[in-house]
């Protein structure tokens, strides 16, 4: 069969905020840029980040990267690369303005400038007091960073292919990169896109859980790609979990709740939180009050016939309170749980919320992988940006409002790095004779078979492993027996069947692919934390306590490093962390508190 | 509706940037929008092309439809009341 090939300098796979901004560099720069993406591009899910976008531009108050940077690297619980962090926070203030040239409306302050306003681990002075860094456009930030950047790309006549999903990556037998298959949503034609620059912008992966906040759309397709090409995932074992999100549903339930006089309750009807920090209760920080909930569920005292949910009570507060201080949250409760705020509490669990591992690369945006004893060799014409990537600024946790500037800074320098690249030279390599052949046989296999697996029934397999046995508070024997489930979840998932076998506009096949890249992320995920037997910030286990010895369980002298997990037959290496910066002196290690 | 435009419809409604519609507009099409008239349908094809704050807001209530958003009104209704009844 022949396979369109569609001629570009680059595809970028990915409209969200990391994509729409290195397609701006490459295109601006007169290179012939694509853009593939899933949905319409202002329908990318970083429409639903609100908090705001982190830069130390100092107009509320004295502010300064240095401070931004230790804030990172202690948030990272050491496990970021210093050098990339240096670059992210000083590049801030520059992209954070550029957007603003771009159109973005941020708030503003009384004499012009841009609001800022505080966010959870952000201080001022090496840690001593919070510091307003953070800058927003009311409750639409993510919104509004889309809308201007997509005009901007219009502008510069960045080519969209809207409701595309790219299949696999294309790398030729050196492992340069060349392309990647895509199919058209509306057709089911499967086209090559024939590159010299490739970069991958997909997002993250979080409906590998049960319980997550992140919109269906979330699943990790660009690790599934890199992952079936033969690039290893870095630090997969670090999820961010978030501690309120409605029981069954995910939806986010602010921190403002708690904050507001919100009280964490077992079955017993007990205010739990008093017994895990007697003193900030449940205004605890998140990892804490979700561990607290873990553990009441753990030892039987969660609510409901599986009890396996704790109550969010914010009844005795004055109903006129919370329609004004905590607008939206009764609607969420009516819709997502069935309950009246007011009346009955609401049913929470500690829900996933960010991935802070994925592609690995350097703070230039270029793809690296082990080669050779080298840790880092650059895997030509390959980018990453984004959630999808690991540079690795949030190491083993993100500060709330870094990944905005994160797929700011690292989108840019991943466009200006390809555009690097290519202005060197370099014609289009060759494709190989079979670039289509994995995509091909993918679908066919998924068309074609016959009492295989239900993609439905077997993303609910995965989820429901995956929450049980890697959730935000780790058991060495359940992961243990993660490891061996979620392999079983692998085999169903190689082996899916669909009904529908039309070509044009199939959701069921497109769902199965994206199964086939959820289960990679997985898979990476649970084997990682598995292997990783020390506690590190968003990963914590059990057996890795807080003791003298090791602090919060962390154990620098053999864990300081990040995990490289290789998918072609599971295996997992390490890599050393950068303590090196740019130009300032390393920020020692130190225990994380708060 | 036509299967392909049905389809689109649905990819449309299960593929959005906020979770919220993610699990609402997913539930209305297993079930409610079957029982929509003609007129209605076509009115909820053009209302899941509002933006996701925009469209979030009509459902959560947050927000009523104006003047020019009329044939939108039976369909937000359905879609407030479909939300509700479906959960828990
Ligand atoms: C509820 C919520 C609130 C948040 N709030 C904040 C906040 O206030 N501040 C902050 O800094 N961070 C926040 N975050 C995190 C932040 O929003 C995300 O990390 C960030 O938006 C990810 O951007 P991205 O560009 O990497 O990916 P996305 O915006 O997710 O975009 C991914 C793109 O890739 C495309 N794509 C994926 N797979 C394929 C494929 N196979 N083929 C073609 N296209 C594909 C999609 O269509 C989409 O265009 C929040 C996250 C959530 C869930």
């Amino acid at each position: 069969m022949s396979i369109p090939v569609l001629k570009f300098d680059a595809v970028i796979v990915g409209a969200g905020g990391a994509g729409l901004r290195s397609a701006i560099q490459l295109s601006e720069a007169g290179l012939k840029t694509a853009v593939l993406s899933k949905v319409f591009p202002t329908r990318s899910h970083t429409v639903a980040a609100q908090g705001g976008v982190a830069a130390s531009l100092g107009n509320s108050e004295e502010d300064h990267w240095h401070w931004h940077m230790y804030d990172t690297v202690k948030g990272s619980d050491w496990l970021g690369d210093q050098d990339a962090i240096e670059f992210m926070v000083r590049k801030a203030n520059e992209c954070v303005v550029e957007l603003e040239h771009y159109g973005m409306p941020f708030d503003r302050t009384d004499d012009g400038k841009i609001y800022q306003r505080p966010f959870g681990g952000h201080m001022s002075n090496f840690g001593e007091k919070p510091v307003r860094r953070s800058c927003a456009a009311a409750d639409r930030t993510g919104h509004a960073m889309l809308h201007a950047m997509y005009q901007r790309n219009v502008k510069a006549n960045t080519q969209f292919f809207v409701e595309w999903m790219a299949l696999d990556l294309i790398r030729d037998a050196e492992g340069h990169v060349v392309g990647v298959t895509a199919m058209e949503m509306e057709t089911g034609q499967v086209v090559i896109f024939h590159t010299r620059a490739t970069i991958f912008a997909t997002g993250g992966a979080g409906r590998i859980y049960y319980s997550s906040t992140n919109a269906f759309i979330n699943t990790g397709d660009g690790l599934g790609m890199a992952a079936r090409a033969g690039i290893p995932l870095e630090d997969m074992e670090f999820w961010q979990f978030h501690p309120t999100g409605v029981a069954g549903a995910g939806v986010l339930i602010t921190e403002g709740v708690r904050g507001e006089g919100g009280i964490l309750r077992n079955a017993n009807k007990e205010r739990f939180m008093e017994r895990y920090a007697p003193n900030a209760k449940d205004l605890a920080s998140r990892d804490v009050v979700s561990r607290a909930m873990t553990t009441e569920i753990n030892e039987g005292r969660g609510c409901g016939v599986n009890k396996d949910y704790v109550l969010l009570d914010i009844t005795h507060l004055d109903p006129n309170t919370i329609m004004k201080r905590l607008p939206g949250i009764r609607e969420i409760g009516l819709q997502f749980a069935g309950v009246d705020c007011i009346k009955e509490p609401l049913p929470v669990v500690p829900t996933c919320h960010y991935q802070m591992g994925g592609i690995p690369t350097h703070y230039s945006g270029r793809v690296v992988t082990p080669q050779n004893g080298d840790y880092n060799a650059v895997v030509p014409g390959f980018y990453a940006a984004g959630e999808c990537a690991c540079a690795s600024v949030h190491g083993a946790n993100r500060l709330g409002t870094n990944s905005l500037l994160d797929l700011l800074v690292f989108g840019k320098s991943a466009g200006d790095s390809a555009v690097e690249d290519l202005k060197a030279g370099k014609a289009h390599r060759e494709l190989p004779k079979d670039a289509a052949e994995q995509s091909l046989a993918r679908i066919s296999a998924i068309d074609n078979r016959k009492g295989g697996a239900n993609v439905h029934e077997t993303r609910l397999a995965m989820q429901r492993t995956m929450q049980n046995h890697a959730g935000v508070f780790r058991f060495g024997d359940m992961l243990k027996s993660g490891v061996e489930k979620i392999l079983e979840v692998e085999k169903a998932a190689r082996e899916l069947e669909i009904k529908d076998k039309s070509m044009a506009w199939n959701t069921a096949r497109t769902e199965a692919l994206e199964m086939e890249n959820l289960i990679e992320v997985a898979k990476a995920t649970m084997l990682s934390a598995e292997a990783r037997k020390e506690s590190r910030g968003a990963h914590v286990r059990d057996d890795a306590p807080d003791t003298p010895e090791f602090p919060n369980g962390r154990n620098d002298a053999e864990w300081l490093k990040h995990t490289l997990f290789n998918p072609v037959d599971n295996s997992i290496t390490y890599k050393p962390v950068n303590m090196q910066p740019l130009t300032v002196e390393p920020i020692a290690l130190k225990t994380r508190s708060y | 509706m036509e299967r392909q435009d049905y389809e689109r419809l649905r990819w449309r409604c299960i593929r959005r940037a906020l979770l919220e519609l993610d699990i609402t507009l997913t539930r209305f099409l297993d079930d409610g929008f079957d029982q929509l008239t003609e007129e209605e349908q076509a009115a909820f094809v053009d209302l899941v092309a509002l933006e996701d704050h925009d469209l979030w807001y009509l459902i959560s209530g947050k927000e009523e439809c104006n003047e020019d958003e009329a044939r939108f009104v039976p369909v937000v209704e359905k879609l407030r009341k479909c939300s509700v009844r479906l959960a828990g």
